[in-house]
């Protein structure tokens, strides 16, 4: 499973929906498409900014909402490095049923109650669950049992709303590389456990990279709540994948 | 042969309730009640929640007094973060909250009015069903209409300016509130909001005196229907600024008996324990509050419009105070126990809201930019206010992982509970002693004495949907003897 991957400068030829395109070699199929203004969702895979602190893009290819079909075959596009010639279908009905699908999926298993999450107007997944037209449960919910680890000073950890992408895992580490989250136990037992001594002392500015790098509400700041007015949130005016390319970076690495 | 009459579901007030009325072998009415049928639960599943989600969740009681509820958290979340208990936040914050509480209190009351109450008092309680409701509001006085409609928009949009949405906003946070006002919302409020003139604070104004005018002409030509339905003494309570005054937001709690004297002097909201306490009955999921010191028997009180101008010694705006005068001259300075006066008393406070709006609306204060307040922290908070139908008690406490381990909701229609069903057995008597048909005027009847309260019923079991009205005729052995549904 790729997590980080580095390019060179060899130039590769793909098409993406029909779309010729150029890319580096090296480069995921995610990054192609983002470099070249092609929106594919993704809810693990992030695009490395000073916004959200990340020096590298970080692909833990976990969520498959980015799903495409490369030469016939169903890829994850965050961790399927490009290849010559390659054909990528991304923006067609069947994976974009499969895509709301696993958003679907995604909401009843866990316990989203959006209308009191401070993440909601903000929250990836349910702008996701806007762009597919999730409009009624297909599956049954699960109604999980989940606790709430509220041992933090400032940070709250839900895991009602986690939805185990593992940004938090690769993507909050102290200066010397400790991983503050990790993943515990198998298949539907899986979740994510903090390490309580670090989290005690995490920074005020770890916290809100933290909660900046939650695609949903799991990870919020504690004491602080519902500080973003209605019409300033980030999906307020912007629907997701309205934006694909990273404005401060033109899609190259800070 | 002893009969029970059910109307079930109660129609024209928010939520579901149901009457039973008890008619012994001579058709005399020995009991009535009035059933709160729903469980709603939120004292419960708050629990476990961060304390600063409380203001956004508990609102979810209700979509019509929504402001309320989150406000109410608000004030017992500053208390959490040391923002003290209603006095302590920055001047933005706190006008914010009352300007948003003010068009919270406006259109509600609007919405009753015109919406819910008028189609009785324009038609007549034994007006055809089909004429006595809102359709029959604009089909046959469409100005008025018209008017009612524009009034809970400028409410509404005063909401929305505030809290963020219409209903189910964000803006009050824990210690303070999220935004300012923009020059452009304050000047849209003051003269007409998207350009048009009819939604300006001065019409707000012009319409509330309007209004008052009308139910008071009403009243000038059915004085012995108004003054004698359902009336009956009580005591009432509510919260009272400092000085006495009016004051909807927040204040100390103040309570008078039938005759006008103090019995709860003036208690701090913190101490609402020491003064108020609630009893459950087997056949209802709504509690019963009293006055502790009197007991259940004699303790039980009045809130509301109603309650708050029997309880309070001014308006602190120019034309509601007037409007008070001529009301409180109306009892000779002693407590009006007329229920059908509680729409007198909510379109005075009507009139007060539309005012307090505009001179809010006129303080530079709205666009401050200190938003937050915090202190030392605590690990309980209560915050009341005065919600549309009434006080509105809220307390939480919080361990110290700032989740929420209680919660305590007395809402303003629970405190209405004892006299709720005293209005209902009063208009019960009066239209069904003797009778040996019950009819849809009757039945009518005895909603009307609970919708002069406005309750909320929804709130006040912690629903929504159509509200068919149902009656059901049961012998002495509980067989059913007729049954006549309508809505349905």
């Amino acid at each position: 499973m790729s997590e980080t991957i580095e390019t060179s400068s060899e130039t590769i030829t793909l098409t993406i929906d029909g779309q010729e395109i150029q890319a580096k070699a090296g480069q995921t199929i995610l990054q192609a498409a983002q470099k070249n203004g092609i929106y594919i969702p993704t809810l693990c895979a992030l695009h490395a900014s000073k916004e959200n602190g990340l020096k590298s893009d970080i692909a833990p290819g976990t969520c498959r909402i980015c799903t495409v079909r490369v030469n016939g075959r169903t890829m994850a596009a965050c961790t399927t490095p490009v290849a010559q010639d390659y054909i990528v279908e991304n923006d067609t009905e069947e994976l974009n049923d499969l895509r709301k699908t696993i958003v679907e999926l995604l909401f009843v298993e866990g316990n989203h109650f959006c209308p009191s999450c401070e993440k909601s107007g903000s929250c990836d997944l349910q702008a996701l669950a806007y762009r597919y037209q999730m409009l009624s449960p297909r599956f049954h919910y699960a109604f999980s049992s989940r606790e709430v680890n509220a041992e933090s000073p400032k940070l709250l950890f839900d895991r009602n709303r986690c939805i185990l992408c593992r940004r938090c895992v690769l993507a909050i580490t102290t200066e010397d590389g400790k991983q503050l989250f990790g993943f515990t136990k198998r298949g539907d037992k899986s979740g994510i456990i903090m390490d309580e001594e670090l989290v005690k002392n995490i920074s005020e500015e770890q916290a809100q990279q933290a909660m900046h790098i939650c695609p949903v509400g799991a990870i919020i700041r504690k004491e602080k709540g519902f500080d973003t007015p209605f019409g300033q949130r980030k999906y307020d005016h912007n629907p997701i994948g309205s934006e694909t390319v990273c404005t401060t970076c033109n899609g190259e690495k800070s | 042969m002893a009969q029970k009459i059910t109307i079930e579901p109660v129609t024209r007030v928010e939520g579901h309730g149901k009457v039973t009325i008890h008619l012994d072998d001579n058709h005399q009415v020995t009991e009535s009640r009035l059933h709160i049928v729903e469980f709603r639960g939120f004292e419960r599943f708050v629990c476990g929640r961060p304390f600063w989600e409380a203001p956004v969740l508990v609102q979810r009681l209700c979509g019509i007094c929504p402001v309320s509820h989150h406000l109410a958290a608000a004030k017992a979340m500053d208390m959490l973060v040391g923002a003290g208990d209603g006095n302590g936040l920055t001047p933005v914050a706190e006008k914010m909250r009352r300007l948003m509480h003010y068009g919270q209190i406006f259109q509600s009351h609007v919405l009753h009015f015109f919406h819910l109450a008028s189609p009785d008092l324009l038609f007549g309680m034994d007006a055809d069903p089909e004429r006595r409701n809102v359709i029959g509001v604009i089909l046959e006085h469409p100005e008025l209409a018209k008017q009612a409609v524009l009034m809970r928009k400028y409410g509404q949009e005063i909401i929305a300016a505030t809290a963020g949405k219409k209903i189910h906003g964000t803006g009050a946070v824990p210690g303070g509130i999220n935004k300012n006002l923009s020059l452009e919302d304050r000047d849209a409020f003051l003269n007409g909001i998207n350009g048009n003139p009819d939604l300006s604070a001065d019409k707000m104004i012009e319409w509330s005196e309007a209004a008052l005018a009308l139910l008071l002409d009403y009243h000038s030509s059915h004085t012995d229907f108004l003054d004698g339905f359902a009336t009956f003494p009580s005591n009432h309570l509510s919260l009272v600024r400092p000085d006495g005054a009016l004051d909807l937001y927040h204040g100390v709690i103040r309570a008078v008996d039938p005759e006008g004297k103090r019995i709860v002097n003036d208690v701090d909201s913190r101490d609402y324990l020491d003064v108020v306490e609630e009893e459950v009955r087997s056949w209802s999921y709504m509690k019963f509050p009293y006055i502790k010191e009197l007991g259940p028997k004699e303790g039980w009180y009045r809130v509301g419009p109603l309650a708050r101008l029997n309880v309070c010694d001014f308006i602190p705006s120019p034309k509601a105070q007037a409007a008070f005068e001529q009301f409180r001259a109306y009892t000779k300075g002693k407590p009006n126990h007329m229920s059908m006066h509680y729409h007198w008393a909510r379109l005075i406070e009507t009139l007060h809201a539309a005012e307090m709006m505009k001179e809010l609306l006129l303080d530079p204060d709205l666009q401050g930019t200190d938003l937050v307040t915090k202190g030392e922290r605590c690990g309980e908070g209560i915050g009341l206010l005065e919600a549309p139908r009434g006080t509105l008690f809220h307390h939480y406490r919080v361990n110290e992982q700032d989740l929420i381990t209680m919660c305590n909701l007395i809402v303003s229609t629970t405190n209405n509970n004892e006299p709720m069903n005293r209005a209902v057995n009063a208009a019960a008597v009066a239209q069904m002693t003797g009778k040996a048909e019950i009819t849809e005027p009757m039945m009518n009847a005895v909603e009307v004495a609970i919708r002069a309260y406005d309750p909320c019923l929804s709130c006040a079991t912690h629903a929504m949907g159509q509200m068919p009205l149902e009656v059901t005729l049961y012998d002495a052995a509980g067989a059913v003897l007729d049954q006549q549904r309508k809505g349905m």
